[in-house]
């Protein structure tokens, strides 16, 4: 009783209400059935769409049917990377321990996404560009986001102290996030054979609406999608790190 | 069956616009069938080790809280 209210001193509720595991653990059972739910609604009406009712593009053809997977995977690829940043910082400020445990949680996804929006504008430059790839400043800048991810990875296990790994990862997220910038407007910057931004730009879209609505759908299914998966792996380390404070214990108990 | 396979070969760019998409479905499958299998396997372990756990609290009685 005594150590519960200790916990919750007044005033650091707003936000440190959310660093209490067991209290994550009860939020994402809430919000994963429809979290997930409509993961599968979105994808599944996103990629009918896609694959049936968009329009063939008047340039590209059939072509333009690798957007709907490409765009939205390159989206993930900044979307995740800037959600482990903010997360990096909360840790690294408030010693967040389900901020770092987000942050350490979202890098193999952003890499799976980054993996996937370089493998999937390769399959597209090739026939719209002549070439698998090139070195301009748009595709070198994704795949060093993508050893970005790497390193996140890979540092924040490399270290004895898991702690130490923690901080070293959240400094290299924070470092590295200067790159997101660079990729989106990259395509503004540097002479390249990527085109230019189409849907997020200030003012009309320039991207015709029958495109439009399937990719923006596609969208909102992978990000559901990454918070998905991200909320299963943050419960996934949590019941491990459960797990091992009970081996501990049954340890210590003999 | 001429509407299926214009859909198949996607105006001669099916070579490039289906690998896409397999590969979409492999990398987001594998991302979700990774993380399933591994909160299964946790999950189950730790049911295993919380009744041990319990099992040992009652045996040494009521006072051990640590």
């Amino acid at each position: 009783m005594t150590s519960q209210a200790a916990s919750n001193p007044p005033g650091s509720r707003s936000l440190h209400r959310f660093a209490n595991p067991g209290r994550f653990l009860r939020l994402a059972d809430a919000v994963l059935p429809w979290c997930a739910g409509l993961t599968a609604i979105a994808l599944a009406v996103g990629l009918a769409a896609a694959l049936f009712v968009a329009p063939a593009d008047y340039q590209q053809g059939e072509s333009v049917r690798i957007m709907y997977v490409h765009v939205p995977a390159a989206w993930m690829a900044l979307f995740a990377y800037t959600c482990i940043a903010v997360a990096s910082a909360a840790a690294l400020i408030w010693r967040h321990p389900v901020a770092d445990l987000a942050a350490r949680s979202a890098s193999p996804l952003g890499a799976a996404f980054t993996f996937l929006a370089l493998a999937t504008g390769s399959l597209w430059g090739k026939p719209m560009w002549g070439t698998w790839w090139v070195w301009d400043a748009r595709l070198t800048s994704v795949l060093v986001l993508f050893f970005l991810y790497l390193g996140h990875m890979a540092i924040s296990n490399a270290f004895e102290d898991p702690g130490r790994g923690r901080k070293a990862a959240a400094i290299l997220a924070l470092v590295g996030f200067v790159n997101v910038p660079i990729i989106k407007f990259s395509v503004d910057w540097w002479n390249t054979l990527h085109q230019p931004a189409s849907v997020t730009r200030i003012g009309v879209p320039t991207i015709h609406p029958s495109m439009l609505w399937p990719l923006l759908l596609m969208g909102v299914g992978f990000t559901l999608f990454f918070f998905t998966v991200l909320l299963l792996r943050m419960k996934s380390e949590l019941l491990a790190a459960r797990l091992r404070n009970l081996r501990m214990l049954s340890v210590e108990g003999r | 069956m001429q509407a299926v396979s214009e859909f198949l070969t996607m105006g001669g760019y099916g070579v490039y616009v289906w690998p896409s998409y397999v590969l979409a479905v492999l990398i987001m499958g594998g991302m979700l069938g990774l993380t399933l299998a591994r909160l299964r396997v946790t999950k189950r372990e730790l049911k295993g080790y919380e009744q041990v756990h319990a099992a040992h609290r009652k045996r040494r009685g009521r006072g051990g809280e640590d």
